[in-house]
C-alpha cells in the first residue's frame, strides 16, 4: 500500500515537473514584460509590479507595428497559395495511380527536410533577379520551399484515407476531376485544411533565416527578425522589457490558436511525422 | 458493387478514355506545384552548387567565373618548394563548425528522445489532468524559436538572470555564470534551449506510435506478471521503434541545419558556431560568396549522406506500416 502511494506521488511529481518546465519560461517572459525601469533588474518569482510601459513603447515607437503587419500579410498569403497549389496536387498524388508517383512523393518529402542554407545563395540571386529584394514578395516566394512540400504531404495522407465510394459516384455521374475536387472533396476537407493551414502559418510566422537575408530595412522586416535585432539607445543596453513585450505580443496569438486547435494540430503533426 | 467494378476496370485498362483523362488531369493538377518547387528549390540548389565552383562575390554575382575545386581545396607550390593548401577542406574553422554541429545534434537528439519517451509514456497513462499536461507541452513548441532564444537569453543573463538566482539559492553554484558568453557553457545553454523547445514534438510523435500498440498486449504481460521495465524493453520499445526511427531522423535533420537559435542566443561564440552559421557568415558578412556556397554545398552533402546511411542501416519505413 505504501509502495503504491509512493509510486503515485512520484508520478504526479513528474507530471508537475513537466508542466512547470514547459510553461515557466513563458510565464517569466510575461511577468518581465509588465516590469519597467529598475524593477526589471530585480529578480521576482511572482508578479510584483504591473506596468504597460513596455507595451506602449513597443507598439507606438519604432517599426514593430509595421513588422507585425508584414508578418501577418506574408504568413496569410503563403498559407493561401500553398493550400491552393497543394489541394490539387495532393488529389493527383492520392487518388490517381500513375507512373512515377512514389518517386514524386519521395522527392517532395526530401524537399521538406531540406537544409534551407543549401539554397540560400541561389535564392538570393533569384530574388535579386526578380527585383523583389527587400519586399514581402521575396519572403512569400521563398517560404514556398518549406510550406508547399509539407502541405502537399499532409493533405495527401488525409485524402488517401477518404472512402473511394464517394468519388466513384461522382465519376459515374460524369463529373470531371476538377468538379470532384471542388464539389466532392473540398467540403470534406475543411478539418484537414484548417490543420495544415495553421501549421503552415506558424512555420511562416516563425521563419528567420530567409527573413534575415532577404530584407534589409526596419520597415520590411518580419517580427522574428525585428525581435532579434531590437536594440536600445546604446549598443550595450539591451531593452529586455521591450523584447519581452514584443515576444509576448507575437506568441500569445499562437499559443491561443494552438491550444484551441490542439487535437487537430497533434494529428497534423503526427500525420507529417509518423505516417511520413 | 457494379460501380466499384467499373471504376476498377477503368483504372486497370490503360486504353480506356476515362483512365487517360484522369492521368492527364493528374499531371495538370501537379504541374503548378512542381513548377513552383522547381523554381524555389531545384534551381537555387543547382545555382548554389555552381557558385561553389566559381569566384562569385556578393556585389557582383553575375560576373562569377569557373574556378573548379579551388574553394574546396587549392594546392599552390611556391618557388621555394613549399606547398600551400587552401580551401574549405583544410579550413580549421569549417571543421570546428562541423564538429560543433555534430556534437550539438547528437547530444540534443539523444536527450530529446529519452526525455520525449518519458513524457510520451506519462501522456499514454490514464490520469486526471492529462489534457492539461498535453496542452502545456504544446507551449514550447508553439513559441517562435527567436522568441524562445530571447526568453532564455534573459533567464540565462549573467547579472539579472533567474537561472543563476535559482542555482545560487539552491547552492549548486557559488558564483554567477555568464551562460551564453562563457566558452565552457555556451553549448550547454544552446542545448538546454533546444531540448526544451523540441522535446514536445518528439514526445507527440512517440505518443502517436505508443497509441497504435494494442492494449491487450499489456494486459497479457500484466497477467503473466512480467516486470514493467522488462515490458518496456521487450514489448513497447520494439513496437514503437518504426515511429521512433522516423521521429529521430526528422529531428536529426532539423538539428544538423540549426541556425536561428545559435545566431540569436550565442552570436559570435566560436564554441557554438554551426555549419549553417559558418555558411551564412561567409555568404553575407565576409563577402566570400563562393566560399559560403561551398560550405552550404558541403552541408547539403553531409546531410544527404547521413540520411541515406540512416535509412539503409536503420531500415526506416516512411510509410509507417502502411
Amino acid at each position: 500500500m505504501l509502495w503504491h502511494v509512493i509510486k503515485r506521488v512520484a508520478f504526479y511529481l513528474l507530471v508537475i515537473g513537466i508542466v512547470f518546465i514547459s510553461i515557466f519560461p513563458f510565464y517569466y517572459a510575461i511577468i518581465t514584460s509588465f516590469k519597467s525601469g529598475t524593477a526589471l533588474f530585480e529578480i521576482n518569482y511572482w508578479p510584483r509590479s504591473f506596468s504597460l510601459a513596455n507595451y506602449t513603447q513597443v507598439l507606438t515607437t519604432g517599426s514593430f507595428p509595421r513588422n507585425l503587419a508584414n508578418s501577418l500579410l506574408i504568413a496569410s498569403v503563403v498559407v493561401a497559395i500553398s493550400l491552393v497549389l497543394a489541394v490539387t496536387a495532393s488529389f493527383a498524388l492520392s487518388r490517381v495511380r500513375f507512373a512515377g508517383r512514389s518517386l514524386l512523393l519521395f522527392t517532395i518529402l526530401a524537399v521538406s527536410m531540406f537544409p534551407q542554407i543549401a539554397v540560400l545563395s541561389g535564392l538570393f540571386e533569384l530574388v535579386r533577379f526578380f527585383g523583389i529584394f527587400n519586399t514581402p514578395f521575396a519572403l512569400i516566394f521563398s517560404y514556398m520551399i518549406f510550406t508547399l512540400p509539407f502541405t502537399v504531404w499532409i493533405l495527401t495522407t488525409f485524402m488517401r484515407d477518404l472512402p473511394i465510394e464517394i468519388e466513384e459516384a461522382a465519376i459515374v455521374d460524369g463529373a470531371s476531376p476538377w468538379v470532384i475536387i471542388t464539389k466532392v472533396f473540398l467540403p470534406l476537407m475543411w478539418p484537414a485544411l484548417v490543420t495544415t493551414g495553421l501549421l503552415a502559418f506558424i512555420a511562416a510566422w516563425n521563419e528567420f533565416l530567409f527573413a534575415l537575408t532577404f530584407t534589409s530595412s526596419n520597415n520590411t522586416r518580419t517580427v522574428p527578425v525585428a525581435i532579434a535585432l531590437l536594440s536600445g539607445a546604446t549598443q550595450y543596453e539591451i531593452p529586455w522589457g521591450n523584447i519581452m513585450a514584443a515576444s509576448v505580443i507575437v506568441t500569445v496569438p499562437l499559443v491561443v490558436l494552438v491550444l484551441i486547435f490542439q487535437r487537430k494540430i497533434i494529428s497534423g503533426l503526427t500525420a507529417g511525422g509518423v505516417k511520413g | 458493387m457494379a460501380i466499384a467494378e467499373t471504376v476498377d476496370d477503368a483504372e486497370q485498362s490503360a486504353g480506356s478514355d476515362l483512365f487517360r483523362q484522369r492521368i492527364r488531369s493528374a499531371w495538370l493538377f501537379l504541374t503548378p506545384m512542381l513548377v513552383v518547387l522547381a523554381i524555389v528549390a531545384g534551381w537555387p540548389l543547382l545555382r548554389s552548387i555552381y557558385f561553389s565552383f566559381t569566384n562569385a562575390s556578393l556585389t557582383n554575382i553575375s560576373a562569377a567565373e569557373w574556378v573548379g575545386f579551388e574553394n574546396y581545396l587549392s594546392i599552390t607550390t611556391l618557388k621555394s618548394g613549399r606547398v600551400i593548401y587552401d580551401g574549405l577542406l583544410v579550413d580549421p574553422l569549417w571543421w570546428k563548425s562541423v564538429w560543433n554541429t555534430v556534437r550539438f545534434s547528437v547530444v540534443s537528439v539523444i536527450s530529446e528522445t529519452i526525455i520525449g519517451m518519458m513524457v510520451a509514456l506519462v501522456l499514454n497513462a490514464e490520469f486526471r489532468g492529462r489534457g492539461i499536461v498535453r496542452a502545456a507541452i504544446l507551449v514550447p513548441w508553439a513559441i517562435p524559436t527567436i522568441v524562445s532564444a530571447k526568453m532564455w537569453a534573459w533567464m540565462l543573463n549573467d547579472q539579472f538572470g533567474i537561472i543563476n538566482d535559482i542555482l545560487l539559492n539552491l547552492g549548486l553554484i557559488s558564483q554567477k555564470i555568464a551562460w551564453t558568453a562563457n566558452p565552457d557553457t555556451a553549448m550547454l545553454a544552446v542545448l538546454m534551449v533546444d531540448i526544451w523547445k523540441t522535446t514536445p514534438f518528439m514526445a507527440l510523435l512517440i505518443l502517436a506510435g505508443l497509441q497504435m500498440i494494442p492494449g491487450d498486449i499489456y494486459e497479457a504481460a500484466k497477467i503473466d506478471g512480467v516486470h514493467p521495465v522488462k515490458v518496456f524493453f521487450r514489448v513497447t520499445l520494439p513496437l514503437v521503434r518504426p515511429a521512433l526511427m522516423v521521429a529521430i531522423i526528422f529531428r536529426m535533420l532539423d538539428a544538423l541545419r540549426i541556425f536561428d537559435l545559435i545566431y540569436v542566443l550565442t552570436a559570435n561564440n566560436a564554441q557554438t558556431k554551426t555549419m549553417s552559421v559558418f555558411a551564412r557568415e561567409n555568404l553575407f558578412d565576409f563577402d566570400k560568396f563562393a566560399y559560403g556556397s561551398a560550405a552550404s554545398t558541403m552541408l547539403f552533402l553531409i546531410l544527404t549522406v547521413i540520411t541515406v546511411v540512416y535509412i539503409i542501416v536503420g531500415k526506416v519505413n516512411f510509410e509507417g506500416g502502411r
